[in-house]
């Protein structure tokens, strides 16, 4: 079986739909935060395939470093801001905190 | 006296009544005496100011001068309304007949109204109706004429109706006042009628736009004969006469104030000062007018036993002398009459009262004797009763003989007999009843010793007056008939019998009565200013007149002048026999007791019933204008109540019907769109404000699928 471009769009466009879905869905917030991990990584995937498929070009792969230091650094803010959350409401629910609402 | 300083004292006799009036009304009864000194006091100044002016007149002896004061009233563009007074020998004559009158009444009121509980009222009253009596007086024109006449109507309401709170007494105002209504009504319309021929109410301008024929024919007829409707009604002739014995409910000096010398004046006056305004139509309907008013009145004063009826009948009966005497077209005799029947009539009246106050009833069965305990009323009441009976040397026999001299004068020229019969059948029934009155009162024994033992003699401040009215009653005529004595100084003799000859030839009677000699107007401000031209051109008219006229003019007037005289002296002879004869059969009668009245009543039942029920003008009034006014009042209702109700309900129902059914519009239709858009807004935004949960997960539903769609719709295109 010759394993090619179109496969791994695939398996990201799986990736990001799976992520998408979670975000979604998902009343936790740390889950939200694992679903938008899953988008990045799908995206990631994505750059780093087109990077393989054109000749002499780094770009993608290097899109891919960037997007995962920002993954790193989202994750830290977001699971400070998830603290601090749960500090106050007592919960992770992203649904909790409808103070700005009323 | 300077014409100025004549205007002048002419208004101020006019305004110290009103001010009297004012006085008493508003602060007498915190005046010391309830304020009655102010009406005394003023009245007295304004009867020294009269008697001033009497004199300058007197003296002047003219009976065309005139003085004459106005100011523009109101302008109305090519007419203008004058306010203005007039004083000539008439006028002075009348100010002095008024003023002594109502001096004397306001002097005996004192103590006739004594303890009353509305003294000052009634002094007030009795300042407001002087007031309004001089004003009549003095007017110069119709309109203020008009004006002041229904002041003396509105005031001689209220001293009728004084004692208000009898019911005979209230009604007796009412009667008054509605009755004169139906005489101004004819009065009011006369004025109308000359003003919109003339377009002048001036009464000197008016004799002149009749004498030059601006107004004639019937529209002068019918104004003259309105004018003399308004005499009808304030002179009491019939047939408007029935509210003169019922405003005997007033207090009695009233009664000897409206009934003697003002109120029922004002028509005698009016009558006399506007004569060369009526017709010759006119004349004769005021000659038959008056003639029978004479002597009906003096026929019911027969039977009457009440003491203030009898005069009252007696008022009438000589009121219609005068006004005969005006229908003949002798005015001069009329006022001359006029002044003297004022000074008797009073004294009559105010001697009535002194026995009313003595006396305490007004029924003459109940008195008898009273000669010792009252010797002055007696006396008094004797002088007034021997004037108003004819007899010679008293003040009525001039008077009333120059009437009926004149009336038999006419008749002589124009062979209209009746008017001198009436008359003179009158002026025999005059002393029968008025001797009655004498007898029955004051001789024989007393019927009532209840009442006689209570009886006394009045107080001074009334028997003052009394004595200074026989005086006048003695003097007032000066022993002679008005062409020959003092009066002819003051108004100009008519020549009857040319009077009478017009009749004939259907002229109007206007010639005579048009004063036209030199005179001065005075304006407001006091100058002498020109007179118009109307009246010039009237004296050379009545010149050209006897020039053309020549000496057949001249053969015509002496020959008047012979049926005058011969009239007089027939006319004397016959009216002292006439007063012989009364006065012997009443001492017959009711002196010696010779007749049996009872029984002669019994036996004339039919005729005493008829008298006694005064021809039964009033039950004749209820059953057909009364009851006429009533029904047509009815209907009036009627038609108030049903159609213009019903058009007024009508109309409100239809409206209502109307906003219903707009209503029923504005709440279903208008509102139903208006709440209809509103709710559809309303459940659109219901609706929307789902789809904003405020939760991020949602949005991005909305998001993906959106996306979706799109890559959907752009694969698919």
């Amino acid at each position: 079986m010759n394993v090619g471009l179109p496969h791994f769009l695939t398996v990201g466009a799986i990736l990001f739909a799976l992520g998408l879905f979670a975000v979604m869905s998902r009343r936790n917030a740390v889950g939200i935060l694992m679903g938008v991990e899953l988008m990045l990584n799908a995206s990631n995937i994505n750059f780093v395939a087109f990077s393989r498929y054109v000749e002499h070009a780094v770009d993608g792969q290097i899109m891919a470093a960037f997007v995962i230091v920002l993954a790193a650094a989202e994750a830290a803010v977001a699971l400070a801001i998830v603290l601090a959350m749960y500090r106050n409401f007592g919960t992770a629910n992203a649904d909790v905190a409808q103070r700005l609402k009323r | 006296m300077s014409d100025t300083a004549i205007l002048t004292s002419a208004l101020v006799i006019l305004g110290l009544p009103l001010l009297s009036y004012v006085l008493t009304f508003f602060f007498g009864s915190r005046l010391p005496r309830r304020g009655d000194f102010i009406g005394v006091t003023f009245m007295g100044a304004a009867w020294l100011l009269a008697i001033r002016i009497f004199l300058t007149f007197w003296k002047i002896a003219d009976p065309s001068y005139r003085v004459e004061g106005s100011f523009t009233w109101v302008n109305l563009g090519p007419f203008h309304l004058d306010a203005g007074i007039l004083v000539d020998g008439m006028t002075s004559v009348m100010l002095m007949v008024v003023t002594t009158v109502s001096f004397l009444v306001h002097l005996y009121s004192t103590g006739y109204m004594h303890g009353d509980r509305r003294y000052e009222r009634y002094f007030a009253f009795l300042g407001f109706f002087s007031f309004s009596m001089l004003g009549i007086v003095l007017a110069n024109n119709l309109l203020f004429l008009y004006i002041f006449w229904e002041l003396v109507g509105l005031s001689s309401y209220l001293l009728i109706g004084f004692f208000f709170h009898k019911h005979s007494a209230a009604s007796a105002g009412k009667k008054a006042f509605l009755t004169n209504r139906v005489g101004d009504y004819g009065f009011w319309l006369g004025i109308l009628a000359f003003f919109t021929a003339c377009g002048t109410l001036n009464y000197f301008e008016l004799f002149a736009h009749v004498h030059a024929g601006t107004i004639s024919g019937t529209l002068l007829a019918w104004a003259g004969v309105g004018l003399f409707m308004g005499c009808v009604g304030k002179s009491a002739q019939m047939p408007l006469h029935i509210w003169l014995p019922d405003a005997m409910e007033g207090p009695t000096p009233v009664s000897a104030l409206i009934h003697a010398a003002t109120m029922v004046a004002a028509g005698v006056y009016m009558v006399a000062r506007l004569a060369p305004l009526f017709g010759h139509t006119a004349m004769e309907v005021i000659l038959y007018v008056g003639a029978i008013t004479a002597f009906v009145t003096s026929t019911i004063a027969l039977v009457k036993t009440d003491i203030k009826r009898v005069l009252a009948f007696s008022t009438l009966s000589q009121l219609g002398y005068m006004v005969m005497a005006l229908g003949a077209g002798d005015s001069v005799n009329a006022m001359f009459h006029l002044t003297t029947h004022a000074m008797f009539k009073a004294l009559l009246f105010l001697g009535a009262g002194s026995v009313i106050h003595a006396v305490h009833t007004q029924e003459m069965p109940d008195m008898g004797g009273l000669r010792k305990k009252m010797p002055i009323t007696f006396i008094t009441f004797l002088i007034a009763t021997l004037a108003i009976s004819g007899v010679p040397g008293f003040s009525g026999f001039y008077s009333k003989d120059g009437i009926l001299g004149s009336t038999l004068a006419f008749g002589m020229t124009s062979g209209q007999y009746i008017p001198y019969i009436l008359g003179i059948v009158a002026a025999a029934i005059t002393p029968f009843y008025m001797f009655r009155i004498i007898f029955l009162t004051f001789t024989g024994k007393p019927r009532n010793q209840e009442k006689f033992d209570h009886a006394h003699e009045s107080p001074m401040n009334m028997a003052i007056p009394l004595m200074v009215l026989a005086f006048l009653a003695i003097v007032s005529s000066g022993f002679k008939t008005a062409d020959k004595g003092w009066f002819s100084r003051f108004a100009a003799p008519y020549d009857v019998p040319a009077v009478a000859a017009q009749f004939d030839l259907g002229a109007p009677a206007v010639a005579h009565g048009l004063v036209v000699a030199h005179h001065q107007s005075v304006s407001g401000m006091g100058e002498v200013i020109e007179h118009e031209g109307a009246e010039h051109s009237a004296a050379g008219h009545e010149t050209e007149m006897e020039t053309a006229a020549g000496h057949a003019e001249h053969a015509e007037h002496s020959e008047h002048e012979a049926i005058h005289h011969k009239a007089h002296i027939m006319a004397m002879i016959m009216s002292i026999t006439m007063a012989t004869l009364g006065i012997l059969a009443s001492w017959w009668v009711y002196y010696m007791g010779k007749l049996d009245t009872a029984a002669l009543l019994q036996r004339l039942k039919g005729v005493y019933t008829v008298l006694q029920g005064q021809y039964f003008f009033d039950e004749f009034y209820a059953a057909t204008v009364y009851r006429f006014t009533l029904w047509w009042a009815a209907v009036c209702a009627g038609f108030d109540r049903y159609v213009i109700d019903g058009i007024v309900d009508g109309t409100g129902y239809l409206t209502r019907m109307m906003s219903w059914t707009s209503g029923l519009f504005d709440r279903y239709v208008v509102d139903g769109m208006v709440n209809g858009v509103a709710s559809v807004l309303q459940g659109a935004g219901e609706g929307f404000r789902r789809l904003q949960t405020g939760r991020i997960q949602t949005y991005l539903v909305y998001t993906s699928a959106s996306v979706l769609v799109l890559i959907l719709v752009y694969k698919v295109l």
